[in-house]
């Protein structure tokens, strides 16, 4: 702490954390740094390992080392930097696989730009964005001092920007120059900076030209795609990816509108107009479902609504079922509409049928619901299967094991319960089930049957002495029939 | 069971200092604007700025009346006000509204938009656009770092996590570099850094312009090495279920910047506690790193011991009982304070983990962690989802299965995506579309599809481009790798192997030893090895993009000989969660140095698929 108060004043005087200002005047500092650079960047070329240390050097839009030729070579992405230079090296940020752009003449370089004015077919846009992006003749020499922020190299003028100084966008009017902005503001990695350049394109350019020239800039495109979202500029948005060939995020964008709506006609009426957006083939189906679902909702919601049947007096609804998902919208019907006919539509085997529902989801959607009516028959009839000599048999697409999970949540009475923790194959799992929720009987027919005398001791010892069960268990062990393994 | 710090453990920076020099800087801004004012704050700048000021020290700057942004009408007689926000776009346009309503009232006030930790050219275009600008002044408060706690540093922006990695937005990159700027120029210089992803280079650069703008200083360096990791390098880590006191805590209350607020379950009366959690609960800083189950041990051990020095008062004579009082009565009753806190917050956590069958989705994880029986990992996915209990839960769930089997097989991604949307509702077609596009969760390439597709590609473009596209695809494609790696890695220990959970042997014990977090696992490994050398493989399964570069200043002979050089800054970008901050305490205690986290916000499970979720307009 005895250094804090020292510490605080050097805070406050850093340039960097100051409160902001538009004030220029460490320019004079920052000129003579500057030239200090420019003179330290001289001595490079006897001492390759200073090269990265060199102000000039810039990064292009796609992360390509410009002119660093040496280090992008030199420098795998693992190496370690050790050397005597003051500061630390700048690296890479592109992906090791696209590397292998860093030896390009000069003049490759310029041919992409001279056709920037005429439009370019894909791959050569493609290509264009992995070349140097802007060109060395506009930029300034540093120590030139430039007053006139509109006379600023987009190199320059990218560094103010991020510096929060003054600065111009008006002098940027060729495509080229906006571009060379643009690529620039990316170089930077700033977002705020690419952003603020990106509304400038945006007011100066037609979006045919934008979107194009975004196409090939994915770092640029993304942040323009954000801050439309942002903006909530819906419909300029989808022309966009539209252009960009991006249908199912487009189709997705729109359909996203949907949750703005409250008013369940209007949101029904949207829904349809989504049915005819170009989505995948799996998302079609599931808009289309949700569609359906909205639609039956509005007509379930208003017969229920005013319904006054039995089991509607008995169990108020607590909320609307508009809006809810499909499976709750099974429970309900399984609560409040059990054994209506397939005809209409609150009816649970009409939901089953039209959104194409499990066997096994519908099992235990509609035993959840039976289970909390504690209709125990309704729960017997959904395992119940008869085979060809007319025997009943329980059989369920879920184990068990689950069934007793729900039933024993649902407060099943033990006999149901039994019913059913007696069904588990595995009797390993069977046993623990059952001592989980006390099933007694299936308890002590387990240890019987494993012939276990001392487990089944040792239950009888937690009992109360003069229960049924503590009986039972006592009868069973006087039984001298029974060999006991141990 | 206790804590033994070794002996020669490095002592940390005081980072107060941090939160002293946001104060200032905020009473500097206040008086900007001179006489009374209401002050508007953002809702989630609210927690952040308690830590740092609270209210006698706003009114001492002529702050009348307190609001929360809302971005409803607000209710102010003030001449003046004030809005303390995050650059945010709608906040902005919010207040754009409330200046042209006032204008057109005819009402005259000043405004002043305070933006932390910086301000955005698009806010500021919204006031352009607005036609406001000029009416309200802007300013900013660099609050960059809110120290949570002794080892952890959190620059309390959660939306970077979404901005950055799903919307591909970089406005939080010099944030970043920003940061670590001001921890250099109050605690003094880094030597040397490491780090791995796109963010992390980028965050780097950002720093080192920064850094070569600002005059150079000479100064003693308090963390000699810096390790940057973007989030997106390990996804598995914070999927998994925390099992350690302070994740568990965090997965079930959600500690909200170091605070946790304990409901009448917890505290067993009929109103709800907030408490502080950090190394000032001494309860607390003792339970934190260990392993759940050994937390209700150390606790009742703990309430035997407090037992008996209560007990020390019979029989005592006056005098004694005097000092007795006005020595350790005090002590111990904060003591007992926090300890049935603590106990109260074990049983909660207990009786909601039986509740929802924590078991079987620990062992379901697990076994998805070890790649063991998955048909079966699937199905009990599968009735979770049919169950419809925790949405969150679901979700994640097939989102580690996704990355452990680098994608799912066609047919499952469609029946199970299917079934979640009816379980829980089809707008999380737009929450599947982000899962994909961060590559959480998503189909399997056939690996035909892809090379089929880059040869063709290929042939239209030249060699260079052709580099950009399989960049392109394998983004597209996002494989995991996670099987490998945690082979290569060692990740999963062997199954069958005992591990006893009070005497961790390794970081997996933050995993109940099921696992060690491969995000800590590549911090150690580069540490060891001083660099990405040997890992060759292992980065090239995580795209690349490794660094490891050395600032090369003179002195790093004398150097080596203090704590620094034992002290290291390891900066996650995207979010950290406390499984990881445990783990690297645990790994620092093991090697005999000290880890600072600095993270752009603490994570879970449920906080980062949750910003994945569009369900909400």
């Amino acid at each position: 702490m005895s250094r804090a108060k020292p510490e605080d004043d050097e805070y406050w005087n850093s340039s960097k954390f100051r409160a902001f200002t538009f004030d220029d005047d460490d320019d004079e500092f920052s000129r003579l740094k500057e030239s200090k650079r420019a003179v330290n960047s001289i001595l490079v070329g006897d001492d390759d390992d200073d090269d990265d240390d060199d102000d000039v050097e810039r990064v292009s839009w796609s992360g390509e080392p410009v002119g660093s030729i040496s280090w992008s070579v030199k420098e795998t992405a693992s190496s370690i930097r050790s050397g005597s230079e003051q500061s630390f090296p700048k690296i890479d940020t592109t992906p090791s696989l696209s590397k292998q752009g860093s030896g390009y003449s000069l003049s490759s370089l310029f041919k992409a730009k001279s056709k920037s004015g005429a439009f370019q077919s894909f791959s050569e846009s493609f290509s264009d964005t992995s070349t140097r992006t802007y060109a060395p003749a506009l930029r300034k020499p540093k120590s030139d001092g430039k007053d006139f922020v509109s006379d600023l190299s987009p190199e320059e003028t990218v560094r103010r920007m991020q510096k929060g100084r003054a600065f111009s966008l008006e002098k940027f009017r060729s495509l080229q120059d906006k571009l060379l902005l643009l690529d620039e503001a990316v170089a930077a990695y700033d977002g705020n900076v690419i952003t603020a350049v990106l509304i400038y394109l945006k007011k100066s350019l037609s979006k045919e030209i934008l979107f194009r020239e975004l196409m090939a800039r994915d770092v640029a495109l993304r942040h323009y795609v954000h801050y439309l979202k942002e903006m909530g500029e819906q419909k300029l948005l989808v022309e966009l990816l539209k252009a960009l060939g991006r249908t199912e995020d487009m189709a997705l964008m729109q359909y996203k509108e949907h949750l703005n709506i409250k008013d369940e006609g209007r949101r029904r009426d949207f829904l349809k107009s989504c049915l005819s957006l170009p989505f995948s083939q799996d998302d079609a189906t599931h808009v289309q479902d949700h569609y359906t679902l909205l639609e039956r909702q509005i007509i379930v919601e208003a017969s229920d609504k005013k319904a006054d049947t039995d089991i509607f007096r008995k169990f108020p609804r607590k909320a609307s079922i508009l809006n809810m998902p499909i499976i709750t919208t099974l429970y309900y019907s399984c609560f409040y509409h059990y054994g209506e006919s397939e005809g209409t539509f609150s009816s649970p085997s009409n939901i089953r049928k039209t959104f194409r529902i499990s066997e096994k989801q519908y099992i235990l959607t509609a035993l959840g619901a039976r289970a909390k009516l504690k209709s125990w028959f309704d729960v017997d009839s959904l395992f119940n299967t008869k085979n060809w000599l007319g025997y009943t048999k329980k059989r369920s697409p879920v184990g068990f094991h689950r069934v007793v999970d729900i039933l024993q949540k649902n407060s099943a009475p033990v006999q149901v319960l039994q019913e059913y923790v007696n069904l588990i194959d595995d009797p390993e799992l069977k046993l623990s089930v059952a001592l989980k929720y006390k099933c007694h009987d299936v308890i002590i027919n387990t240890y019987r049957d494993l012939k276990d005398r001392q487990q089944l001791t040792v239950y009888r010892d937690k009992l109360e002495r003069d229960s049924v069960e503590y009986r039972k268990i006592q009868e069973l062990l006087n039984n001298g029939q029974i060999r006991w393994k141990n | 069971m206790a804590q033994t710090e070794r002996r020669d453990a490095p002592e940390l920076p005081d980072f107060s200092l941090l939160k002293r020099l946001a104060r200032d800087q905020l009473i500097f801004l206040l008086e900007q604007l001179p006489g009374k004012k209401d002050l508007f704050i953002d809702a989630d700048l609210m927690s952040p700025l308690d830590r740092i000021a609270n209210v006698t020290i706003l009114k001492q700057h002529e702050v009348d009346k307190l609001y929360k942004v809302e971005l409803k009408q607000i209710v102010s007689n003030s001449d003046q006000l004030c809005f303390l926000i995050r650059p945010r776009i709608q906040t902005v346009k919010w207040i754009s509204e409330l200046v042209n309503s006032d204008k057109a009232a005819g009402r005259f006030r000043r405004y002043k938009i305070i933006f932390t930790p910086q301000k955005f050219y698009a806010c500021e275009t919204v006031l352009e656009e607005q036609g406001v600008y000029g009416d309200v002044t802007t300013d900013e408060w660099n609050f960059y770092i809110l120290p949570l706690d002794d080892d952890i540093l959190s620059l309390e922006l959660p939306e970077f996590f979404r901005d950055n990695f799903l919307e591909g937005d970089q406005r939080w990159v010099t944030t970043g570099g920003s940061a670590l700027h001001l921890l250099q120029s109050v605690y003094g210089s880094f030597s040397k850094f490491y780090g791995i992803g796109r963010c992390a280079k980028m965050v780097y650069e950002s720093w080192r312009e920064l850094m070569e703008e600002g005059e150079q200083r000479t100064k003693q360096p308090e963390f000699a090495k810096v390790f940057l990791i973007d989030r997106d390098v390990d996804f598995v880590t914070p999927l998994c279920s925390q099992v350690v006191y302070e994740g568990l805590v965090d997965d079930i209350f959600r500690i909200k910047c170091g605070s946790v607020e304990f409901g009448p379950d917890v505290t067993s009366s009929d109103k709800s506690i907030k408490v502080m959690l950090n190394s000032q609960d001494k309860v607390f800083n003792e339970i934190r790193n260990e392993h759940f189950s050994n937390v209700f041990g150390f606790l009742s051990q703990k309430a035997k011991n407090l037992q008996t020095a209560y007990d020390k008062r019979r029989g005592m004579d006056i005098q004694q009982m005097k000092a007795f009082v006005a020595d350790e009565l005090k002590g111990l009753k904060q003591e007992h304070r926090l300890l049935s806190l603590h106990i109260g917050a074990s049983e909660s956590m207990m009786k909601k983990k039986t509740k929802q069958d924590f078991q079987e989705l620990l062992k379901t994880e697990h076994s998805l962690l070890e790649g063991f029986e998955v048909r079966e990992c699937i199905t009990c996915i599968e009735e979770h989802i049919n169950r419809q209990v925790s949405m969150i839960d679901s979700l994640r769930l097939l989102c580690l299965l996704s990355i452990t089997e680098n994608g799912l097989l066609s047919k499952d991604y469609r029946s199970l995506k299917a079934q979640y949307l009816q379980s829980y509702g089809i707008q999380h077609l737009l929450t599947f579309a982000n899962l994909k596009q961060l590559g959480l969760l998503q189909e399997q390439q056939t690996g035909e599809t892809l090379t089929v597709m880059e040869s063709k590609v290929g042939k239209l473009v030249n060699d260079k481009t052709a580099g950009k596209l399989t960049d392109a695809f394998s983004s597209l494609a996002k494989k995991s790798n996670f099987r490998a790696l945690s082979k290569k890695l060692a990740l999963v220990p062997k199954s069958g192997e005992e591990y006893d959970l009070r005497v961790p042997r390794d970081m997996a014990y933050v995993f109940s030893g099921a696992y060690i977090p491969l995000s800590c696992k590549l911090i150690e490994q580069v540490l060891e090895r001083d660099g990405w050398t040997g890992l060759e493989e292992v980065t090239r399964m995580l795209n690349g993009q490794e660094f490891a570069v050395t600032g090369g200043s003179s002195s790093s002979e004398a150097r080596n000989k203090t704590d620094a050089q034992r002290i290291v800054l390891v900066m996650f970008l995207g979010g950290c969660t406390f499984s990881e901050i445990s783990a690297l305490r645990f790994l620092g205690k093991e090697r005999g140095c000290r880890f600072i986290v600095i993270t752009t916000a603490i994570t879970n499970s449920a906080r980062l698929l949750e910003a994945l979720l569009d369900s909400h307009p």
